[in-house]
């Protein structure tokens, strides 16, 4: 922590009452203020309201039966929880963990260079952070995971983000910070050595694909036979490249001007999409199988990765900025404007059995699976190290952007099971159970639905067309996925505040949109990373390979990124072929894949912060690893080992291998041959799958155990944190700026104009 | 000032900084305070290089 720094350098510190300002040269203003004036009692008042509210919120969500429980008391809970978790876990972490020093220059001070480099406002970095971090995870997760009732759904996305998740984002982003700005895959390796970094540099490439062939999943599972979101969401490439030919010929660096004119087209697109799905040639071009719109994806996928970022990667990126905050601003909006109500039941029946059939697997561990993005979500840390150290300005902004970001994704997940609970349940579950169950027409789905025994009065196949009908589509059976749902329950919320019925199906279409656009950008730069990983580690091997560590050799570029396609590609298929429904068997596997990188971003972290010799500390990274490696090993043990074959890919896989040996063409869900050797061929890769994860994360956290006993021991390797640079520059720490920085910025801002300013892109 | 152009000046600065609007002339003033005198990329030129940057150091997004 207290390295001695390396040059020479001023550390002048004055205090007045409870407040230091730290100066690192006698001629400028003071870079950082320690402020440790104790809690006013004005505060203690309104952290004791804020409590207060907090916990009656709770107690009508826990205990308020009779299933007319208002959504507003979700998002009360949620807000002052967060509040809380952020005024005192969060700041006993800074304090006894983190410990801040102002005085050190960030990543972003140190190779400052105007492009990549570059000390940003925290308010504008929170955004970016938010905007790289949030996606679909948050919106889908929560809405898979209504089937077991709302209450197990919001405790977990609530207190995991408060403990874990916003936990794990904030450290990573610590001690990446510290490394100038390194990877996780670089922290493993020189934290955990060179077995437990290379394990883990597979694992997070294995994680990837996965991933992606899951989120691709949700896409198709949304836009099959929609021709209406087919089309609006085939234009978004038309008006990506517009926008990106705009920004490079005709009025550079205008980003904004022409994020609106795209917003404007898509609006446009969205709003036309109902009237090229009524005519023949719209119904005609636009009406896809899922195994054509799964290729659709495939062949974008890698035109998408091997294009220039210009071209499509980054207008495409700024649309999808601008609809993020865009639409979730909009949804809390109506959420409180509509104030709907639950009509979800605060446990269901399928919370206490595992036979549910959005999901397989009992609540514990399958529920804290599924909920990954919006309470825990691995794939942050590549965010958080790497990415945001590089625009970061000061150490103690950290816990605003790492914590802070990820507690607003929470919200947004907060905000996605609220749209679902307000469905009407059987619809809820014609929506989202497999078409192997509902049997794809409305009578059928609504006699299996009428059957599971859900509370309220049952419901008719003429209803479900009607729904169907009342958001433009021809059929909301077996729309699995949970976009699909989400777009469902928004058109729900937000019709009856903007724009009544006659705007329902524009709402449901512009959410699929928004959901899909989303996706399809994480897609485009998730191939393009896994492709940088694989053309890195493969080049490691050596020999005539080393090639590839040349970024412009396009040849090798190209291979890699068919290998990464390919492989994310084939486990699409793969779901949308399954005649067991692909989101109910992979979105385990995405979830399980999600919650290991958490494993192992919180492995390097506690691995850390024992070498630092803070063991008393430990904990605070250390609770959220054992929790999370308790549910997702216990989750894959179910999943390579479970008897029952609704949980088990391996049972699943010989059972099914028999039934073809014994010389049946139809076992179970398969109706033909080819559908039996699917499922042989799919449980066998997906078994493989889980045993792989598995087993690459326990050689990370056995690495890690190793590492932090010698370091208990006193015989640990050296810590890899660098030499501290002091700082020369000024930012506030929080959102809320205190009197002491005003003061402080105040003198900045007389500095006359050539001198190492602090942010030089403030509003005056 | 009035408080709504306050208000309208802070949004604007805030949008235009998120999506990338000032990076150009935070670029300059940078090379101003680090670099005087030397020459400068033109905002299209610098546009270029970050596009570039990108292609070669890619950076992920979240699910």
């Amino acid at each position: 922590m207290s390295a001695p720094t390396a040059e020479p350098s001023e550390h002048i510190e004055e205090t007045k009452g409870d407040v230091t300002y730290i100066r690192t040269e006698k001629d400028l203003p003071p870079v950082a203020i320690v402020d440790r004036s104790p809690i006013t009692a004005r505060h203690k008042l309104i952290f004791g309201a804020v409590a207060i509210v907090g916990a009656i919120a709770w107690a009508i969500i826990a205990f308020f039966r009779g299933e007319t429980v208002n959504a507003v008391w979700f998002v009360i809970a949620a807000i002052c929880t967060y509040v809380i978790g952020y005024r005192f876990y969060a700041r006993l972490i800074e304090m006894k963990l983190v410990r801040p020093r102002d005085d050190h220059a960030t990543p972003a001070e140190i190779f400052e260079n105007g492009t990549d480099y570059m000390p940003t406002d925290r308010r504008v970095l929170f955004g970016h952070h938010f905007a790289a971090i949030a996606g679909a995870g948050p919106l889908v997760g929560p809405v898979l995971a209504m089937q077991m009732g709302y209450l197990p759904g919001t405790i977990w996305i609530i207190l995991g983000a408060v403990f874990a998740g916003c936990v794990q984002d904030y450290l990573v982003l610590v001690i990446s910070t510290r490394r100038r700005g390194r990877s996780l895959g670089q922290m493993a390796r020189d934290e955990l050595g060179a077995v437990g970094g290379a394990a883990a540099i597979i694992a997070v490439l294995a994680i990837m694909v996965i991933l992606l062939a899951v989120l691709a999943l949700v896409v198709v599972g949304a836009l099959a036979e929609s021709p209406w979101g087919v089309f609006s969401i085939a234009m978004t490439i038309p008006i990506a490249i517009f926008m990106g030919l705009y920004l490079r010929f005709l009025r550079p660096g205008r980003v904004s001007e022409v994020s609106l004119i795209g917003v404007v087209l898509l609006l446009g697109a969205v709003a036309s999409g109902g009237w090229v799905a009524g005519t023949d040639w719209g119904a005609d071009w636009f009406t896809l199988s899922k195994v054509t719109l799964s290729w659709c994806i495939i062949v974008y996928g890698l035109a998408a990765s091997v294009l220039p970022v210009w071209f499509l990667l980054a207008p495409r990126d700024y649309l999808s900025t601008f609809m993020k905050v865009g639409t979730i601003a909009l949804l809390a909006v109506g959420i409180l404007v509509a104030r709907p109500v639950m009509e979800a039941p605060a446990f269901s029946q399928f919370a206490s059995n595992s036979s549910g059939p959005v999901f397989a697997g009992s609540l514990f561990p399958f529920l804290f699976i599924t909920i990954a993005c919006g309470a825990l979500s691995g794939f942050h840390s590549l965010i958080s190290s790497g990415t945001t150290p590089k625009l970061l300005e000061k150490e103690s902004q950290m816990r605003l952007i790492g914590y802070g970001g990820m507690l607003t994704e929470s919200f947004v997940a907060i905000m996605a099971l609220v749209t679902a609970a307000i469905l009407n349940q059987h619809l809820y579950f014609a929506i989202n159970a497999p078409s192997a169950q509902t049997g794809t027409t409305a009578e059928t789905a609504a006699k299996y639905v009428n059957g599971l025994g859900l509370s309220g009065p049952p419901i008719t196949g003429a209803e479900i067309t009607d729904a169907a009908k009342s958001v433009g589509e021809h059929s909301i059976v077996s729309r699995t996925g949970g976009a699909p749902t989400l777009a469902f329950g928004m058109s729900e919320v937000l019709h009856q505040v903007f724009g009544g019925a006659s705007l329902r199906a524009f709402w449901y279409h512009f959410a699929i949109m928004f959901e899909a656009l989303f996706i399809l950008t994480t897609v485009d730069a998730g191939t393009r990373v896994a492709r940088f990983m694989l053309s890195d580690g493969l080049a490691n091997l050596g020999g005539p390979l080393k090639k590839l560590r040349n970024p412009s050799w396009r040849v090798g570029a190209w291979a890699c990124s068919v290998l990464v396609v390919a492989g994310w590609g084939s486990i699409l298929l793969m779901g949308v072929t399954d005649p067991l429904g692909g989101i109910n068997t992979l979105f385990p596997l995405f979830g399980i894949a999600n919650q290991l990188l958490a494993a192992i971003a919180l492995t390097v972290v506690t691995v850390v912060v024992i070498k630092k010799g803070q063991l008393k500390w430990a904990w605070i990274p250390g609770i959220p690893l054992l929790w999370d490696l308790v549910v997702t090993l216990t989750a894959s043990w179910q999943k390579i080992f479970s008897g029952d074959p609704k949980l088990g890919y391996w049972t699943q896989h010989f059972q099914f291998r028999a039934a073809a040996e014994a010389g049946k063409t139809s076992f179970g869900s398969a109706k033909n041959a080819d559908q039996l050797n699917a499922v042989i061929r799919n449980t066998f890769i997906q078994g493989t799958l889980s045993i792989v994860f598995a087993v690459l994360v326990i050689i990370v956290v056995l690495a890690g155990v190793i590492m932090a006993l010698r370091a208990i021991r006193g015989k640990g390797s050296e810590l890899t944190e660098d030499t501290p640079v002091p700082s020369k520059i000024f930012g506030p720490s929080s959102l809320i700026t205190t009197s002491a920085e005003k003061e402080v910025q105040k003198q900045w801002d007389a500095l006359p104009a050539s001198h190492a300013k602090s942010v030089g892109i403030s509003a005056h | 000032m009035g408080r709504t152009t306050r208000v309208a000046r802070q949004i604007r600065w805030y949008i235009g900084a998120l999506m990338g609007d000032s990076h150009y002339r935070r670029y300059v003033e940078h090379r101003a305070r680090t670099h005087p005198g030397e020459p400068l990329l033109t905002e299209a030129q610098y546009w270029r290089m970050r596009h570039d940057q990108q292609d070669a150091n890619p950076s992920a997004r979240c699910c």
